[in-house]
């Protein structure tokens, strides 16, 4: 059951003095609680969609509904109250301090003063920055931070929708990692609907939901979940787009948890060491894993087995990298690639899990 | 056509004497002990005056300004405009004035508000347009009005530049108040004008009309510079960090 919160309907806008419209009878429905990437390349319109959700830019034809209610039905700036928006430039007023901007639609909505006092440290707290910035001005802020602050801003008075143009495209890219884990772990806890525009596919897979791919000229080339784009891209265009890295970038969307992991030629240190032959042989491996209880202990070549002794008795090596069942399957595979063994172990805090092997990681990329 | 007619003869009167070679010295503290009042009218006629004319000329700034950004085409003409009434000798502007308004401080004020609309004008609008566009865009996608973003967002970040037009102007008008002795205003400028046409020249009244006059236009300036740190505080920080 979908229910739409944005409703684009054969949008078109033609800027004066072009003969090409720069978006082009586009449909697009965006359903409540979801975050949608725009992606594309320049000239694509994905900005220019955005500003005509909150109207600042008017298109040229079409209709546009927020929640069900046309958005020329009432003045812009009302409906601007009611949308969060945060923009790369960020756009801060330099002459307020922090706490002022914070607080700025909630002052144009008219609360009181406590009200707006309180909910400034809310936000402070939200975006995990430091109540001594409140009294700062925007210009004594790092990028980071301010970012920060665009999106608590936006937040402020808890509006159902934010719209968001290439908001992390000016922070350096470890900044940006942390920024888009922060929105992802606010919108975790909000449920907002929020549309957001960026020109890194990888940024567009990461942060939505589903990812609406422009094509120059503003038409839609596909709109699809972040996996059902990659491995199924509609046209060469968006096979283009993705890039060379497509099937990687799949890599990076699913998790450890998402295969079945095996328990691998794997043996408790009390066994003999015709068990651990037939383990490793059950696995065509020339190798042993061996267990403490729930803890993998290490691993030791089938030919170092010495008959009659205990499994548990051998040295055993270490496995180097191991993997928790969050991790994605590009870690993964990055950790297989590094083992000796050309296994990862799949590891839950101190307890063994399992391994996941090379072929089982292909294989999903071929499914 | 009287009044312009005395400006002009007062114009081509004779040259005085030359200062050099007379007995009277320049700083003559007797003089200036027993002048006192005559001295203190004239400097406070020289304020009253000057920030009279300011102001006056900072109102019709803000509101051509205003009409400016309302209506955007008038912006050319007005500056246009501006540049040429600026560009005429202010001895000649007050001698137009003269037969309209006539001898008073009508026609003084009237031209030194002129000078003032002209500087400011185009400070205020060069401030307004060096607000950056990405703030005023994210102020729009917040929910501003149009006009709250001009009272809000556009006047305080040209507050800058608009008060470095404000000291420019002020110290301007306090030159060219002199000028209006002239047509019978003037402040410190009557005692420069008196001590030229004495004669013999009496230069200790040209030279305390010289320094209060120098001495009010550091004075203003200073206190100029005080106030736009006091409305300005963001700027303050910047120049700090």
């Amino acid at each position: 059951m979908s229910d739409a919160m944005i409703r684009l309907r054969e949008v078109t806008k033609t800027y004066p003095g072009t003969s090409a419209p720069a978006v082009d009878a586009l449909d697009l429905t965006i359903d409540r609680g979801e975050i949608v990437t725009l992606v594309g390349p320049s000239g694509c319109g994905k900005t220019t969609t955005l500003k005509m959700i909150n109207r600042i830019i008017e298109p040229t034809s079409g209709t546009i509904t927020v929640d069900g209610v046309d958005v020329t039905s009432r003045p812009a700036h009302e409906l601007r109250r009611g949308i969060g928006y945060v923009i790369q430039q960020i756009g801060l007023l330099p002459h307020k301090t922090i706490e002022q901007n914070l607080v700025t639609v909630p002052r144009l909505l008219g609360w009181d003063d406590t009200r707006m006092r309180d909910r400034a440290h809310e936000l402070m707290d939200m975006m995990d920055l430091d109540d001594g910035l409140l009294s700062r001005y925007p210009s004594e802020l790092s990028g980071g931070q301010r970012q920060r602050v665009g999106v608590a801003r936006a937040l402020a008075a808890d509006p159902p929708v934010l719209l968001m143009d290439e908001p992390f495209g000016a922070v350096d890219p470890i900044v940006r990692r942390r920024l888009q884990q922060q929105l992802l772990d606010l919108q975790a806890e909000l449920g907002k609907t929020i549309v957001f525009v960026t020109h890194d596919i990888d940024e567009a897979t990461t942060l939505g939901d589903r990812v609406a791919v422009l094509k120059v000229g503003g038409t839609l080339a596909q709109y699809a979940t972040p996996r059902e784009l990659l491995s199924k891209p509609a046209d060469a265009f968006v096979v283009d787009f993705l890039g060379d890295e497509r099937m990687l970038r799949r890599l990076s969307l699913l998790t450890i948890d998402d295969l079945d992991y095996e328990e691998g030629p794997v043996v408790p240190a009390s066994a003999d060491v015709t068990t651990a032959r037939r383990a490793a042989d059950a696995y065509d491996a020339n190798w042993v894993g061996v267990t403490d209880h729930d803890d993998l202990r290490g691993w030791l070549w089938t030919s170092e087995l010495v008959a009659g002794t205990p499994v548990g008795d051998h040295d055993t090596r270490p496995f180097r990298v191991r993997v928790k069942p969050g991790d994605t399957l590009r870690t993964a595979l990055d950790a297989i690639v590094s083992s000796h063994n050309n296994v990862a172990v799949v590891q839950d805090g101190d307890t063994y899990l399992g391994m996941l092997f090379l072929e089982q990681v292909t294989g999903e990329l071929l499914a | 056509m009287s009044a312009a007619t005395d400006v002009l003869h007062t114009l081509l009167a004779p040259m005085p004497a030359p200062l050099v070679g007379q007995e009277r010295p320049l700083v003559d503290w007797e003089w200036i002990a027993d002048n006192v009042p005559l001295i203190w009218d004239a400097t406070l006629e020289h304020i009253v005056l000057t920030v009279v004319s300011v102001a006056i000329g900072m109102a019709v700034s803000l509101l051509l300004t205003l009409a400016a950004l309302r209506w955007r085409r008038l912006y050319g003409g007005i500056l246009a405009v501006g540049g040429v009434l600026y560009s005429i000798p202010s001895l000649a502007a007050f001698a137009f004035l003269v037969p309209i308004f006539g001898i008073g401080p009508a026609a003084a004020v009237i031209a030194l508000s002129t000078y003032t609309v002209l500087i400011l004008v185009r400070n205020i609008m060069t401030g307004l347009d060096g607000v950056s566009p990405d703030t005023i865009e994210a102020a729009r996608g917040q929910g501003y009005t149009e006009r709250q973003i001009v009272l809000g967002v556009q006047l305080p970040l040209a507050l800058p530049v608009m008060m470095a037009g404000l000291r420019v102007a002020t110290v301007t008008v306090i030159g060219l108040v002199t000028v209006t002795s002239l047509i019978g205003q003037g402040g410190l400028g009557q005692l420069i004008l008196t001590g030229v046409r004495l004669l013999p020249p009496l230069p200790v009244m040209i030279v305390v009309g010289t320094v209060l006059s120098v001495v009010l236009a550091v004075a203003f300036d200073l206190s100029l510079v005080g106030l736009t740190r006091i409305l300005t505080p963001w700027t303050a920080r910047e120049r700090r960090s």
